[in-house]
Order: C-alpha cells, then sequence, then structure tokens
C-alpha cells in the first residue's frame, strides 16, 4: 500500500519527540478518528523555527507526514512555514495512498495550529 | 523471517488435500451434471466429498450443500430462510459481533421489511440465553448466532440458544467458518437447522463451502440458476475444490487434538508472555481458555493506533491483523471490539494475533521481542502516552 519512501520514513523517522523549552504547540486530530499529531517547535525573536519536533498517534502515513513536515519546516521563518501546504508534504514522501491523503492534511494543520499558539502567546505577553 | 500469525484469515492448503484435488483439474474433468462417464466421475467425487462431509459432522448426506464460500452460505442460510418463512413472520435475531457476511446479509433484510434484532454481547463477547430468549417475538423466524468469533475468538453457546430456540419454533442457523477445524461437533447434537462452513479456515481450497442444512428444512433457493445440488443451488459444482473440502476437514478432524495442544500452548506462552511485558493493554475476548478457539489472541494497545503496528510488524517480517477495519480505508473501529466496551480509541490500537498448526515457539518467541520493542517505539512517539 505504501511507496518505499513512505516505509522508509516511518521506519526512521526523524524529529521525533518534545522539543526542550518549546514556546508553540499545535495538536490536532482525536483519538476516535485514529489520529493525534502534536508539534512542537522553538522559535526565536527573528521568527525563525531553530526546532521543531512531532509526536504522532496514527497510522504509517500519519508519521511519516508529521516526521517530513518538520523536517521541511525547521530552519524557516514562520512565513515560510505556513505556506507549507499538504501537497509539498505529499511530493516530498513520493505520494501517499488516497485514503491516507488526510493524514498529510493533519500535518499541515498541525503546523498552523502551533504558530497560532505561539502567536497567541506572544499577544499574551 | 517471514511468520504468518492470521490464520483466522486464511490458511495454507494442506499437502493431503493439495493431492487429493490434483486430479480433477486436468483429468477428471468433466462436469458433475453431465450424464456420461466424464460426467459420472466427476459425480462419483463429489458425491464422495459429500459423503464424507456429512460423515464428520453427524449429518446426512443429503444435508450437505456446497457453496461458492463461507460468505455464500451464510447468504444462503439467512435469505434463503428469510424468504420462504416471510409469510409467518418478519422477526430474525442476530448479534452485534456477526462476520460481515451475516451481518450485512441482515442489514439488506432489513431494507426488504425485516425486522432485525442484534443483541448485545457481555465484555468477554458472550451472547446471553436469558437475552436470547427475551428477545424471541411470536414473528420471529430465523436466529443466527456465530459458533466461534473471528476477531475474539469467543465460542457462543450455541447449543443452548438453539435449543431455546426450537422451543419457541425459531430456525436457527450457525456459522460455524472460525470453529469447523478448530472445535469437534456434531451437528444433530448441537441442534442446529443450518451451519455455515469454509474450506480455506482449516487447511482446505480458497473459494469453496458447504451449508448444512437439516432434512425437512425447505428453503428459497439463492442462487438460482440450474438443478445443481439437487435443484438447492444453481452453478456446476467445484469439483476439485470439495474434493479439498472434505480431505482438509478429514484431516483437520483426525489431528484435532494434537495440533490444538501444539497451537494452544504457542498461544498461551504468547498471551502470557505479553500481559508480562507490556503495561496499559486489554486482553479480548473470553478469559475462560475453554471458550475460546484455541488459536486466537487479541490485544488493545492504548495510546498507539493499530496501523501503524501491524506495519511495523510487517517490517519485522510478521504477518497479523488489525482489530479495526481503518487499515482498509474506512475509519469505523471493529464492531465486535466495541461491542464488548472496548472505548473507541483504543479500539483503533487492537491486534488480533492468530496461530497455526505450522508455527513454531522460536517464531512465538520472536513475536513477542519484536511487539515489545514496536509497542515501546511507538508509545514513545506517541501524544497520549505520556509516561517514560
Ligand atoms: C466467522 C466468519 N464467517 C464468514 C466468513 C467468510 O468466509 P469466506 O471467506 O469463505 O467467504 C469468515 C471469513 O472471513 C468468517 O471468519
Amino acid at each position: 500500500m505504501y511507496n518505499q519512501k513512505v516505509m522508509d520514513v516511518f521506519a526512521n523517522p526523524q524529529h521525533m519527540g518534545e522539543v526542550e523549552n518549546y514556546n508553540a504547540i499545535g495538536t490536532v486530530g482525536n483519538e476516535v478518528c485514529g489520529d493525534i499529531m502534536q508539534i512542537t517547535m522553538r522559535i526565536n525573536d527573528d521568527g525563525i523555527i531553530e526546532d521543531a519536533k512531532f509526536k504522532t498517534f496514527g497510522c504509517a502515513a500519519a508519521v511519516a507526514s508529521s516526521s517530513t513536515a518538520t523536517g521541511m519546516i525547521i530552519g524557516k521563518t514562520i512565513e515560510e512555514a505556513l505556506q507549507l501546504t499538504n501537497k509539498q508534504v505529499i511530493e516530498e514522501l513520493e505520494g501517499l495512498p488516497p485514503q491516507k491523503i488526510h493524514c498529510s492534511v493533519l500535518a499541515e494543520d498541525a503546523i498552523r495550529a502551533a504558530i497560532e499558539n505561539y502567536e497567541q502567546n506572544r499577544a499574551k505577553k | 523471517m517471514s511468520i504468518y500469525l492470521d490464520h483466522a484469515a486464511t490458511t495454507p492448503l494442506s499437502e493431503r488435500a493439495f493431492e487429493a484435488m490434483k486430479p480433477y483439474f486436468c483429468d477428471v474433468f468433466g462436469n458433475p451434471n453431465s450424464q456420461h462417464v466424464f460426467g459420472r466421475d466427476a459425480a462419483k467425487a463429489v458425491g464422495e466429498a459429500r459423503q464424507t462431509i456429512a460423515s464428520l459432522i453427524g449429518a446426512k448426506t443429503g444435508e450437505v450443500y456446497f457453496t461458492s464460500c463461507g460468505t455464500e452460505a451464510d447468504n444462503w442460510a439467512i435469505k434463503g430462510a428469510a424468504m420462504q418463512y416471510r409469510d409467518k413472520g418478519k422477526h430474525l435475531i442476530t448479534t452485534q459481533i456477526e462476520h460481515p457476511a451475516v451481518y450485512t446479509t441482515c442489514k439488506q433484510l432489513e431494507k426488504l421489511g425485516f425486522e432485525v434484532t442484534y443483541l448485545p454481547v457481555d465484555n468477554e463477547g458472550f451472547v446471553s440465553c436469558e437475552d436470547f430468549e427475551k428477545a424471541i417475538r411470536d414473528d420471529t423466524i430465523l436466529a443466527s448466532v456465530m459458533f466461534a468469533n473471528n476477531e475474539i475468538g469467543t465460542v457462543e453457546p450455541i447449543k443452548q440458544l438453539a435449543e431455546i430456540a426450537h422451543r419457541h419454533g425459531v430456525i436457527f442457523h450457525t456459522d460455524a467458518v472460525q470453529a469447523t477445524g478448530a472445535i469437534r461437533y456434531d451437528v444433530k447434537e448441537l441442534g442446529v437447522d443450518m451451519l455455515s462452513m469454509s474450506a480455506h479456515k482449516f487447511y482446505g481450497p480458497k473459494g469453496v463451502g458447504a451449508l448444512y442444512l437439516r432434512n425437512g428444512l425447505k428453503m428459497e433457493k439463492f442462487i438460482t440458476g440450474g438443478e445443481q445440488e439437487r435443484a438447492h443451488r444453481g452453478g456446476t459444482t467445484n469439483t476439485p475444490g470439495v474434493v479439498g473440502l472434505a480431505e482438509a476437514l478429514k484431516e483437520a478432524l483426525e489431528t484435532l487434538e494434537e495440533d490444538n495442544a501444539h497451537i494452544r500452548s504457542m498461544r498461551d506462552h504468547f498471551v502470557e508472555g505479553v500481559l508480562n511485558e507490556i503495561d496499559d493493554i486489554y486482553f479480548n475476548g473470553a478469559k475462560d481458555f475453554s471458550k475460546r478457539l484455541p488459536n486466537n489472541a487479541n490485544f488493545s494497545f492504548r495510546f498507539i493506533e493499530g496501523e501503524s503496528i501491524l506495519f511495523s510488524l510487517d517490517l519485522a517480517g510478521i504477518s497479523a491483523s488489525s482489530g479495526s477495519a481503518c487499515s482498509s480505508g474506512s475509519l469505523e473501529p471493529s464492531r465486535t471490539l466495541l461491542a464488548i466496551g472496548v472505548p473507541v480509541g483504543t479500539a483503533h490500537g487492537s491486534i488480533r494475533f492468530t496461530f497455526g498448526k505450522h508455527n513454531t515457539m522460536q517464531e512465538v518467541d520472536y513475536t513477542l521481542d519484536q511487539l515489545v520493542r514496536i509497542v515501546g517505539r511507538l508509545r514513545a512517539m506517541s501524544p497520549l502516552y505520556n509516561k517514560h
């Protein structure tokens, strides 16, 4: 069902865990649907994502999507990260089965949710 | 390494069944309904297969009908009886944990105006005889309860249920697709009116099944066509298939005790290991192993999702099965697991291991090690798991 790339990323996911002293966290999805994705980031004062990590409850496609998406935003600015689309994640993974496209959407959503959380925290300060 | 732990899905064809089938592909190829010698030779094989199966399950030869699979036997039993007796009543009883072969058939009958009661089960998957009797109405014509569940292995009290059904004049069918070849039974002693089986679950070929139909029970045709199966089921008989079914069943029942002892010892060892080494899990199905299929183990691993477990096992060379239908693209967790009270989220993290006679204890130990590693890895990855 999955291509080699997806299988490889699932077997050896990168950026797994939680960023120490993160200042942005986004969690999307729910257990009932079978997918939950959490992305944590440390964003510096210049708006650059210094580090990002994921934790995922879900299928192999969800794990591969979160690992890939997380890797794609490290070192990027907030603006650049917000432009990341699920299509780019799918391209990076060289394709996902049709019924697993929603996993890549979840990764995009988790990044947005984390950045939103960062901006809310900043506004409060 | 390739380890097959999905024997509830299907089994490899046995050498003996394969050998028995061989002559009926190229040499004895006649249509068993033809009147010439080619037909008569094939008909003889079909007749012998029928006789063998009948004697193995305590039926009369004329009570065994061949079908194209277990699903067809279930469809025929339920739709055939419902249509035949629809003037007597419109109510059917079944359970919430039936295989789709029965469940979706009942759903379809609802659309045709039948009413169906789907009995709940307790947290180990057992149907209660009291609930069953209470569900029977004046217009109940048919009840169908599976002999053993395909996901959690729970063995239902078929004999008692059939007795209750008959006391109220209700026809009783059982889907014995998982039970056949694993549990020795006699249809007369069980007292059922109809029973379905499928060859590929007991080391027979795929695409052939049988329905036991008690003599005297009138049944509407399901597959309409020619006069095959004594005018009960149209379609040219699958001669090698039915020969394979008969041989596989004969072999399974000859070696049942020793096979089960081996399978049970592996399953028990595995269950004990998993429960000792992994926290936060549910062991699903009957806790009393005398009321559980000897080959079945089913666990829900909290905080992680079934497909990723299954896929990780696959990468490690282990083939098992997910308790959730999620992997097939639907996000519905298993109906059976929900019926026994597994929470929806946790039901997503369920895996079924079904052992077979060719598995070895070494394979079981390897699987146990891999499973412990995989569950640990996926939990470390899970936002729901907070223990370190
Ligand atoms: C309980 C049960 N009933 C029916 C079936 C369907 O059998 P078949 O695959 O021969 O159609 C199966 C197997 O998948 C089963 O486990």
